[in-house]
């Protein structure tokens, strides 16, 4: 039999990524068309779980929203609250306390470590390491329990009130803060030893997915896949916000934009954010205010239940607010803070109303995420995988 | 040259494109321009290609409904400058029969969903787009949800009734 040397018409595959793929961690649909094991082109789908969030927005009290942004980014809700709140203060002019300031930063950037946890030990997973994931998962557990202490609730966690905390940190929340950050380079140090220098896991990821930052900046690119691309644009350094202008941190770039930069962007964010918390620690402790945990608002601030039930004042602001009675300025504001994914932006349209009268969510992940076609393309399949992991396409924030 | 401010934008604006600038207001920390929608393309694209503004980020852009207004609908971009750090927004209203827009996609990659969005939930139509259909919704839906016609909740509910409580918001909006 004589075999041809030229293969005339060239056949691609089609094949379903998703929309459930245990690689994918989340509901993602990609149709690729391949040649072997190479993809030629792709096409993403998106909004399996898309929510409304815009609309019901309209619809829902400022006080009663914080519970929709937890769901956008799971991964770091505490993070979304504290956006969502600095908005609204942003429209009602309410100047915040330092100490709330600084409390408020120490949670974000707890949020932050445990955002930039997941999604580099789930690089490693997506590689074939579980190891690193299974240990590291303690830490997050940990993170969860300061979570629990200081709001009841672990994944959504509806933190923070519009002009601060609904109460303090109490005994138990800042031994496991100190703990915490006394403990955790110890698991960091040994996570990172598993895989930053490992060399499987650099064959895997160096030049896998990887995207210049003229391209990135064009997608409006945000967070550490931006600064992966060796853009050094941090919302908390450009624009800052409470009080981030006080501390002294880093912001990690990397030159190629690949999954390696981007684990490695993480990376060194996580210790910068270590190094965040206890100057906020340290600043708290040199703070003569040890009690305030929240602004002077009586107009948004519920006031403590024993003098709802006791005084009159309090009653009536408590179920001025709860009716959404009071007074919100008219305006219309925008808010960024620097989310676990990036820019994370809250455009907020009041009429004076009891609800927004317009909310637009800037969702870093829905921005970056049509960039995956063009970022995988010419790659293969398993190369794949790991760029949507280490992109850290969150489905929540992603559908909204 | 020195760092241009918010006053070298409106002025470098004013005059290159005079009357398509219809307005500018400051909102909060935001200077907002009110612009024509047929200049929107020109004007995003002298910002981003002028050595001194650059404006080579795309932040956001949504779209807006206002139902009792003469022009009803609008959309808002925002548009980031790294290198100066300043932030501007845009607004081109427009009416309802005439929905169609230049698509920025050529100017920025970023904006390809960010216009999809738009589409799907308002209905904006973006001339030069290269694949304008709908994103998070599913495809055969036939009304654009954001709209504000479109209520929340079921109308036909009876057992909600908020008329004693709350004063009226936008749920209440005419339409």
């Amino acid at each position: 039999m004589e075999l041809t040397t030229e293969i005339k018409d060239k056949h691609y595959t089609t094949l379903n990524l998703g929309p459930t793929h245990p690689a994918t961690h989340g509901i993602f649909q990609n149709v690729l068309k391949m040649d072997g094991e190479i993809i030629v082109d792709s096409e993403s789908t998106i909004g399996y779980i898309h929510r409304a969030f815009e609309k019901l927005g309209e619809h829902k009290p400022f006080y009663q929203y914080t519970t929709m942004t937890d769901r956008m980014n799971y991964c770091s809700s505490p993070i979304n609250n504290m956006g969502w709140h600095m908005t609204v203060e942003k429209l009602i002019k309410c100047e915040l306390p330092k100490r709330v300031e600084y409390m408020r930063i120490i949670i974000m950037e707890l949020a932050r470590i445990s955002d930039h946890l997941i999604c580099n030990s789930v690089i490693g997973v997506d590689t074939g390491a579980m190891t690193g994931f299974l240990y590291i998962f303690q830490w997050r557990e940990f993170i969860y329990e300061i979570y629990e202490e200081i709001c009841g609730a672990r994944l959504t966690t509806n933190i923070g009130r519009i002009g601060g905390f609904e109460r303090d940190f109490n005994e138990t929340a800042w031994r496991k803060i100190r703990s915490f950050v006394k403990e955790y380079p110890k698991g960091l140090k040994e996570f990172e030893k598993l895989l930053v220098r490992n060399r499987i896991f650099m064959d895997r990821t160096i030049g896998t997915g990887p995207i210049s930052a003229e391209r990135a900046l064009n997608y409006s690119f945000s967070g550490p896949n931006l600064r992966a691309a060796g853009v050094d644009y941090d919302v908390r350094v450009m624009n800052p916000y409470s009080s981030y202008q006080d501390f002294e941190f880093q912001i990690p770039v990397g030159t190629n934009g690949d999954t390696y930069d981007r684990f490695m962007v993480r990376e060194q964010e996580m210790w910068e954010s270590l190094g965040i918390i206890q100057q906020a620690l340290d600043k708290l402790d040199k703070l003569e205010d040890k009690t305030t945990f929240h602004a002077d608002v009586p107009d948004f601030y519920l006031p403590p239940k024993e003098e709802v039930y006791n005084d009159m004042e309090a009653l009536i602001y408590h179920f001025k607010i709860v009716m959404g009675e009071t007074d919100v300025p008219k305006g219309e504001v925008y808010h960024c803070v620097e989310g676990g994914n990036g820019e994370l932006g809250f455009y907020l349209i009041s009429d004076g109303g009891r609800q927004p009268y317009r909310l637009h969510l800037r969702r870093p992940c829905f921005i970056y995420y049509q960039a995956y076609p063009e970022m995988i393309r010419g790659g293969m399949l398993s190369d794949a995988i790991l760029t949507m992991s280490s992109m850290n396409v969150i489905a929540g924030e992603l559908d909204a | 040259m020195s760092k241009p401010t918010i006053e070298d934008i409106s002025n470098s604006l004013k005059e290159k494109f005079g009357e398509n600038v219809i307005s500018e207001s400051k909102e909060y920390d935001f200077t907002v321009y009110t612009i024509k929608k047929e200049s929107l393309f020109e004007i995003v694209k002298f910002l981003f290609e002028d050595s001194d503004f650059q404006f080579r980020y795309l932040t956001t852009m949504c779209g807006l409904h206002y139902p009792d207004a003469p022009l009803p609908f609008g959309m808002m971009y925002q548009l980031h400058s790294l290198t100066n750090n300043i932030r501007i927004r845009f607004k081109a209203f427009t009416t309802k029969d005439d929905l169609e827009y230049a698509s920025l996609t050529t100017i920025f990659s970023g904006a390809n969903w960010m216009e999809r969005e738009a589409y799907d939930f308002f209905g904006f139509r973006f001339k030069g787009h290269p694949n304008l259909k709908r994103i998070l919704n599913v495809e055969d839906m036939d009304y654009f949800p954001m709209r504000k016609e479109y209520k929340v909740e079921d109308e036909t509910r009876t057992d909600k009734d908020d008329t004693m409580f709350g004063r009226l918001g936008n749920s209440k909006v005419k339409v």
